[in-house]
């Protein structure tokens, strides 16, 4: 069957709408990212880079990109009032030292124990970390947003990560496609799911146990363009 | 005391075969391509220095820069966090042949590693890999009930730098995120070589603005208008 998933805009709307005012955040490079254009009117909400900004804002206009200012993923991006530019080590001494308010990385596998594999799929190939494994044990929460099962639907929330860890014991919520899952206590405890699968169809494409503590609440996201 | 040098081929002709060279810069952010081109000229003309190791953020883009060192074989071992970033042909082809190693270093650890150098500490914990194969082989120990992974800190035989304003006691100011790996690195090298767009006499920077100051340098040439790396690139240039 068609999976009755969200995009990725609503993935990045959902996150988005957890995020609380006057938030230190750091969003991974791709799908997380997104989550910046779903910010709440009325929050303000700070991002972090890893190459040395707090505070960045948008892309600029075409052709006034200026090449020194630029974020993880490498795109131009413009400084919003308040901004402040700093050195790599105090850049990561915010991350280590337990100073950001949230980081959301995209993921391969979650385990039920919070352990995350995002950097390397196996041992072929040009292994590349960046940031990732600072940032999974710096930020007071750390949520991963991804797909929840991967392209040829194989769960990507299991028992154990098979892939190398980019961390231990270290996610605390997970946004995907299908439902909004916290780890507590080394267990998945469903919160949201969308409303057109049944428990046991969401457990079938989960690769370990769900539990519910209460009332499992509708994920409705609204229709944006992508 | 006058830290200027006249050219950029004097800049780098200390660097010798076998070096550990810091490059500053975060992708073309701060990376200082005047010098890094400077060396690349002496190689061509000598064949030296070679068998240097690298230490930077990435591995170099296109065939420019630090690609470039690696395309022309001047390049032993990159110490890097990120080696695949835009177009990283040049290092992906070179480490799966085996002609060049790599040292992966987590992001963070990578800049800690460096800061420790500069600041004379030679180990430090931190709970960065703590459970993953980057931390195989690393002492682990615990502090306050929670496990941490030992890691050394990265000194250099050189330093390339890039800034926006310098003094011609060394002091240096950077461009935006700029910044980034380039103050950490002019603390962790023995011979700090700095490519500023300007150089001013010492005063004319107000000493509140200073983000390096000139002690850490060893010698500033001015490149009154950088490239960017980012430009070039755009641009398909190569140096190779």
């Amino acid at each position: 069957m068609t999976l009755p998933k969200l995009s990725n805009a609503q993935m990045a709307w959902r996150a988005a709408q957890d995020i609380t005012d006057g938030a230190y955040v750091n969003l991974g490079i791709g799908l997380p990212e997104q989550i910046a254009k779903f910010q709440l009117e009325g929050r303000h909400i700070t991002y972090h880079t890893e190459n040395g900004i707090l505070g960045f804002g948008p892309a600029p206009e075409k052709g006034r990109e200026d090449w020194d200012l630029i974020n993880a993923g490498k795109k131009a991006v413009t400084l919003k009032p308040g901004a402040a530019l700093f050195h790599h080590a105090d850049s990561f001494a915010m991350v280590r030292g337990g100073h950001l308010d949230l980081a959301v990385l995209g993921a391969y596998q979650i385990a039920q124990t919070g352990d995350l594999a995002n950097w390397r799929v196996g041992s072929k190939g040009v292994p590349a970390v960046g940031g990732a494994m600072d940032l999974v044990h710096g930020a007071k929460r750390v949520a991963v947003i991804t797909d929840h099962v991967t392209k040829d639907d194989k769960p990507k929330l299991v028992e154990k990560c098979t892939f190398p860890l980019t961390g231990v014991g270290c996610i605390s919520r997970i946004y995907t496609s299908l439902a909004v899952v916290d780890i507590e206590d080394g267990r998945f405890v469903l919160k949201e799911k969308v409303p057109s699968l049944t428990f046991d169809q969401l457990q079938s494409l989960t690769g370990a146990k769900l539990h519910t503590t209460g009332n499992v609440t509708d994920l409705i996201a609204p229709e944006l363009d992508q | 005391m006058d830290k200027t040098i006249g050219s950029l081929a004097e800049a780098v002709s200390k660097i010798d075969d076998g070096s550990v060279v810091m490059i500053g810069g975060f992708g073309g952010s701060g990376a200082p391509i005047e010098l890094i081109h400077a060396l690349i000229d002496r190689f061509k003309a000598t064949q030296h220095p070679k068998e240097l190791t690298v230490v930077n953020n990435n591995a170099g883009n296109g065939k420019i820069g630090i690609a470039a060192m690696i395309e022309l074989g001047m390049v032993r071992k990159m110490v890097c966090s990120f080696p695949r970033s835009y177009d990283p042909k040049a290092f992906s082809e070179a480490y799966l042949r085996g002609d060049v190693d790599l040292e992966l270093v987590p992001q963070g650890t990578l800049a800690e590693r460096i800061r420790a150098g500069g600041a004379g500490i030679p180990a430090f914990f931190t709970p960065t890999s703590y459970g993953t194969e980057l931390a195989e082989g690393k002492q682990i120990q615990e502090f306050d009930g929670k496990p941490f992974v030992m890691e050394r800190w990265l000194k250099a035989d050189f330093s390339l730098v890039k800034a926006d304003k310098a003094d011609q006691h060394g002091n240096l100011c950077y461009h935006l995120a700029a910044r980034n790996f380039n103050p950490l690195m002019c603390m962790a090298a023995e011979h700090t070589i700095v490519q500023a767009r300007e150089i001013v006499a010492p005063g004319q920077i107000d000493p509140e603005h200073i983000i390096t100051p000139g002690l850490f340098v060893d010698v500033v040439v001015e490149v009154p208008e950088p490239i960017q790396e980012e430009d070039m690139i755009r641009a398909g240039e190569e140096y190779v």
